[in-house]
């Protein structure tokens, strides 16, 4: 199934990417060119087969629940956009 | 200075040939002189490779003759360098100066190396040819016209330039093996888990793994030796033991038995490339091992169940840049929504807007069972074919690449014709087991690699075979010529 600017247009808004006009026309081709590739799986027989998520099959470790980093506010502040009395900035969410 | 291996400098330093010093000042140079016309370079570290290069001169003074102290690398810029900007090649991090050092230069940096700087890379990680990189694209030295394979591209571009003996990479797809085979290069990818991801900046989690381009199997065999092991911080890390890699490079290969896939060996391979991959067999048989043909009969669709499960992960781990913690932030944002839109589509490029949409679609809701679930099916179809052939191989050849170093540019608006050249690669990364690829060929002026694939944490029978190989060719061993 081929995707449509429409569609297009909602992948970019899941994905929070602004793209403009040319941009969605240009995504539109080269997604579909990208999909049609990959459907080439879709004729795989994978009938009673387990997804494979870790190539290693390995379990989340757990660790003890105690606190183990040290404060680093104000290193990682030091990287933001806008902070302010140690808070991250946006624009204003509620009127 | 600037051709000696890691091994040789190893050697010339603790023989107080020359300083670390020396040696640091000469190939700070050689970036300064060559790398304009290369670009493999994003970040020069001068003085604080230099200030590197005295403490291991005095460490040295001091009686202390550790193996790696005082040897100079280079960090793929998705490495965390505390103090020093990692960009990841994009313009969102452009001015991210990394607020800690990531596990794998932090033990590179406490056995004495010295690091020269951050190198060029396609952005994320995402591309194979060095050309998706904010900072413009790397130049094979062999042929500047041409790419350097990537992703680590400035990796490879740097080492095979004589700019620096050896590099850090990563290879999620082919990301070390690729550029190596492109270059001349020696680029292994240990097993998924080896060599910690913590500091590493993520671009699809369950395929990033940490390596290293180098001349030879020795000095990629020293390297992982100084790297690989446990590390807590990072969740998926494995916890197996570590081999001695050196010891294993002396061993001879009576008695190795090496499987021939013969999905290697299909009409999209060139048949030059074809050509050298079949010297390399003979030269293998005359040290002893034997060939046996075997079959991965899933492999004509890793490429597809990887761009699937990649551009998933990606998607999520790219959500992170929101212009709001870190990175580039538009100006004026109208409002949040505005902020997280505008912020994200100026700061990626063209291909990580493609991956982050194709991963957003295989992920959204109607599509998920078709696209994720059904990739994720074949990988296990591709990991058992693997876990299947090595019950009777010790190792499977083939060729890394399918086609040479194509022209910069001649691919850029074709994205799928450049997907489709990571066939040989993506496998291994879908399984998780290690890969290597070895100089073994030259063809119209350009390096041939070939790929030597091993079962789960046998890095050191991979290193093994490339250094028996190398002991008997000169493949590893050759300049492009003006460097």
């Amino acid at each position: 199934m081929a995707l449509e600017r429409c569609d297009v247009e909602k992948l970019a808004h899941l994905a929070r990417l602004g793209l403009d006009d040319a941009q969605i026309n240009s995504s539109t081709a080269s997604l579909n060119a990208a999909i049609n590739m990959i459907n080439a799986m879709q004729a795989v027989n994978t009938d009673g087969i387990t997804p494979l998520a870790n190539p290693l099959e390995a379990n989340q470790r757990l660790r003890p629940d105690t606190v183990t980093e040290s404060n680093h506010r104000d290193d990682y502040q030091a990287l933001a956009p806008a902070v302010e009395n140690g808070l991250y900035l946006v624009p204003k969410v509620i009127d | 200075m600037h051709q000696l291996t890691l091994t040789d400098i190893s050697k010339a330093l603790a023989a107080k040939q020359f300083s670390a010093r020396e040696l640091t000042t000469h190939l700070l140079a050689r970036i300064e002189q060559l790398d304009p016309q290369l670009n493999s370079f994003i970040t020069v570290s001068k003085e604080s490779a230099l200030q590197q290069a005295d403490a291991a001169d005095e460490l040295r003074s001091s009686g202390i003759n550790a193996p790696l102290l005082g040897l100079p690398i280079a960090h793929k810029d998705l490495f965390c360098t505390e103090g020093v900007r990692t960009s990841c090649a994009s313009k969102t991090l452009d001015n991210f100066i990394a607020p800690y050092t990531a596990t794998v230069v932090d033990k590179l940096n406490k056995v004495g190396c010295i690091s020269l700087g951050k190198l060029n890379m396609d952005e994320f990680a995402m591309g194979s040819s060095g050309e998706t990189s904010f900072y413009g694209p790397s130049k094979n030295p062999w042929d500047t016209q041409r790419i350097p394979g990537g992703s680590s591209s400035g990796s490879a571009v740097a080492v095979a330039a004589r700019l620096v003996p050896a590099s850090t990479g990563s290879d999620s797809g082919g990301s070390i093996r690729q550029p190596a085979a492109f270059t001349g290069l020696t680029g292994i990818k240990p097993t998924y888990g080896r060599i910690s991801r913590w500091g590493m900046t993520a671009y699809a989690s369950s395929f990033d793994q940490a390596g290293f381009l180098a001349h030879n199997a020795e000095d990629c065999a020293m390297l992982l030796q100084a790297t690989a092991g446990f590390d807590e911080r990072d969740s998926t890390s494995a916890q197996q033991q570590v081999d001695d890699y050196a010891a294993a490079l002396s061993l001879p290969l009576q008695g190795l038995r090496i499987g021939l896939p013969k999905e290697y060996f299909s009409s999209d391979l060139d048949s030059r490339i074809g050509d050298v991959v079949n010297n390399s067999i003979e030269q293998l048989k005359q040290l002893g091992a034997t060939f046996v043909d075997i079959s991965l009969p899933s492999l004509p669709h890793a490429v597809s169940a990887y761009y699937v499960i990649a551009s998933a992960e990606a998607s999520t781990n790219l959500a992170r840049f929101d212009g709001v913690r870190f990175g580039h932030r538009c100006e004026n944002p109208q409002n949040l929504e505005d902020l997280y839109l505008r912020s994200r589509d100026e700061a990626f490029g063209k291909e990580v807007k493609r991956r982050i949409m194709i991963g957003t679609y295989a992920l959204s809701t109607g599509y998920y069972d078709a696209y994720y679930l059904k990739a994720q099916k074949i990988r296990r179809l591709i990991k058992n074919d693997f876990v299947s052939a090595f019950k009777d191989v010790d190792l499977i050849l083939g060729p890394t690449t399918p086609n040479l170093p194509w022209l910069i540019g001649s691919k850029i608006d074709d994205p799928v014709a450049a997907y489709l050249e990571d066939i040989y690669t993506v496998p291994a990364n879908l399984a998780g087991i290690p890969g290597l690829s070895m100089p073994a060929g030259m063809i119209d002026g350009l390096p041939v690699g070939v790929q030597l694939l091993a079962p789960y944490f046998q890095e050191a029978r991979l290193l093994q075979v490339a250094h028996q190989f190398q002991q008997h060719t000169d493949w590893h061993a050759r300049t492009p010529a003006g460097f």
